[in-house]
């Protein structure tokens, strides 16, 4: 039984080969970049705009509240990094729903890569924000004594990042396609649906995690006040 | 082996390349609309803040000027008001003093009516009392008056002196023609030569004397010579009572058309015209 998309291999010269996973990739990509591209093509500045636009400014200002609300103030910053992080597991697991589709995120090679991300990002916001010695000071908070656990922390959390999105998204497919062999009908639908649920949960978590994670890397322990107060986003 | 690392370093250069397209292609426009919306719904809202600012002021600025206009309305009201009440006054006065020049004017002449009336009554009065005494003493005149008048002249002519007599005296010798004396009725003879002889006594002359009758004098006997006259005669006192009466009627006429002219009472009137007349002495007239 093939337990992720990485086994399928469409196309191999030595080492370098296209599985499954990064087609299903490169087809997200190209579903959300296109897409994104012939929807803003259009942009209204005027209070009268498509339904597309209003999607999509509803997604983007959605995110920015969240990324917000995790205690960041400038959320345009980090708006690229967590909100394609978001959209891309989350049109990963939405498309689940087509049949012959298997999303990346089932595969740990891809959540590995994600938490990866996550990992290298993370250290690059908190230098950017603290510099270099603050950030490193950071470590050894609240005393040196914390420095080894807060370096394994850094490490298994990554660990945990990819592993439970890896293992939410290839139990999803895996109960349906087992459930699939023992009950063809109804039953798998619903398994489907609570799929999605699992999968948009699983996207919100991954984004949050590694927002909380960006927050408490820049934030530092001096600057550790009060959670900032949320801008409320015009609506128009 | 659930990893594979070729995989895992292609996703990541995916992620990254993901990145960079949502990037450039949703995140950018998507919030460069919603600035730019933003900023021009704070636009609008700042000019509609403006325009309410301005219209404000506008409304200030005609509420201030339509108090002006109520007050300059009220005032010119006001103004006008009290201009009527002048004009209005000032008719009512003209209208007052032309009605009352227009009374007096009336009283004036209802006055002058008056006094016109009674002073045509007064003369007819007079005339008539007049021509009934001429009358009733021509009526009563005889021969015994004539007589008595006679006698009276002769008496007059004797007790003439001074410079009367001297005159009368120098006329009557100047005369070339006879004097004249002239009685109601033909005297007498021996009435002719009294008076003759008085007047040869008196101017101690031989004087002609032509002796003629004149029924005007109603009971009377008067000489004349040279235009100088002398006589005596009833006529002449009825004369003297007639311009007396008449310039007692002319006073009172001329007090009466006076502004405060009151008519005196008849009966005053009467006592005073009734008043004896001054007895007219007999004279010489010069004529």
């Amino acid at each position: 039984m093939r337990l992720s998309a990485d086994q399928m291999i469409l196309w191999q010269y030595g080492f370098i080969k296209i599985n499954g996973t990064i087609a299903f990739t490169w087809g997200l990509m190209a579903v959300l970049a296109v897409g994104s591209k012939r929807i803003t093509r259009h942009l209204s500045t005027d209070l009268q705009r498509s339904r597309w636009q209003n999607l999509l400014e509803i997604i983007v200002t959605g995110i920015m509240q969240q990324i917000e609300d995790v205690g960041l103030r400038s959320p345009e910053i980090y708006l690229g990094f967590l909100g394609t992080l978001f959209l891309f597991v989350a049109s990963a697991s939405i498309c689940t729903i087509i049949p012959g589709y298997e999303p990346p995120t089932g595969s740990l090679s891809t959540t590995a890569a994600l938490a990866l991300c996550v990992f290298v990002v993370v250290p690059f916001f908190g230098i950017k924000a603290q510099g270099l010695g603050g950030y490193l000071r950071s470590y050894a908070e609240p005393t040196i004594i914390m420095l080894p656990f807060n370096i394994i922390s850094e490490l298994s959390r990554t660990l945990a990042l990819a592993v439970r999105l890896f293992g939410n998204m290839m139990s999803g497919t895996m109960i349906l396609a087992i459930l699939l062999t023992i009950t063809p009908f109804i039953f798998p639908i619903a398994m489907s649906a609570l799929g999605l649920l699992t999968g948009m949960v699983q996207a919100y978590i991954f984004s949050i995690l590694a927002g909380v994670y960006i927050a408490a890397a820049t934030r530092g322990h001096n600057t550790r006040g009060p959670k900032a107060k949320p801008i409320p986003a015009v609506q128009p | 082996m659930l990893i594979d690392w070729f995989t895992v370093g292609a996703q990541a250069l995916n992620f990254i390349i993901l990145v960079w397209l949502l990037k450039r292609f949703l995140y950018k426009p998507i919030l460069g609309a919603v600035d730019a919306r933003e900023k021009r719904i704070a636009a609008e809202l700042a000019d509609a803040a403006s325009r309410k600012a301005e219209a404000q002021k506008e409304r200030d600025a005609y509420e201030h000027k339509n108090a002006e206009f109520d007050r300059q309305r009220a005032a010119l009201l006001a103004k006008a008001t009290q201009e009527a009440d002048a004009e209005r006054q000032r008719l009512l006065d003209e209208a007052r003093k032309a009605a009352d020049a227009l009374a007096a004017k009336r009283r004036e002449a209802l006055q002058s009516d008056a006094a016109n009336l009674n002073q045509a009554i007064r003369r007819r009065a007079e005339q008539e009392v007049f021509a009934i005494a001429r009358q009733a003493l021509a009526d009563l005149a005889s021969t015994s008056l004539e007589e008595c008048m006679v006698d009276l002249f002769a008496r007059r002519l004797r007790l003439m002196d001074g410079k009367a007599k001297l005159d009368f005296g120098e006329a009557l010798k100047a005369a070339t023609e006879p004097v004249v004396v002239r009685s109601a009725f033909d005297l007498p003879e021996a009435q002719r030569s009294v008076v003759t002889k008085a007047l040869k006594e008196t101017f101690a002359a031989d004087i002609p004397v032509r002796f003629a009758t004149s029924p005007d004098l109603v009971s009377g006997i008067e000489l004349t010579a040279s235009g100088q006259k002398i006589g005596w005669s009833i006529a002449d006192y009825l004369a003297s009572l007639e311009q007396g009466v008449g310039e007692l009627v002319q006073a009172k006429g001329q007090s009466e058309a006076g502004p405060k002219a009151e008519p005196e009472p008849a009966p005053k009137r009467k006592a005073k015209s009734a008043s004896s007349p001054k007895a007219p002495k007999p004279k010489a007239a010069h004529s």
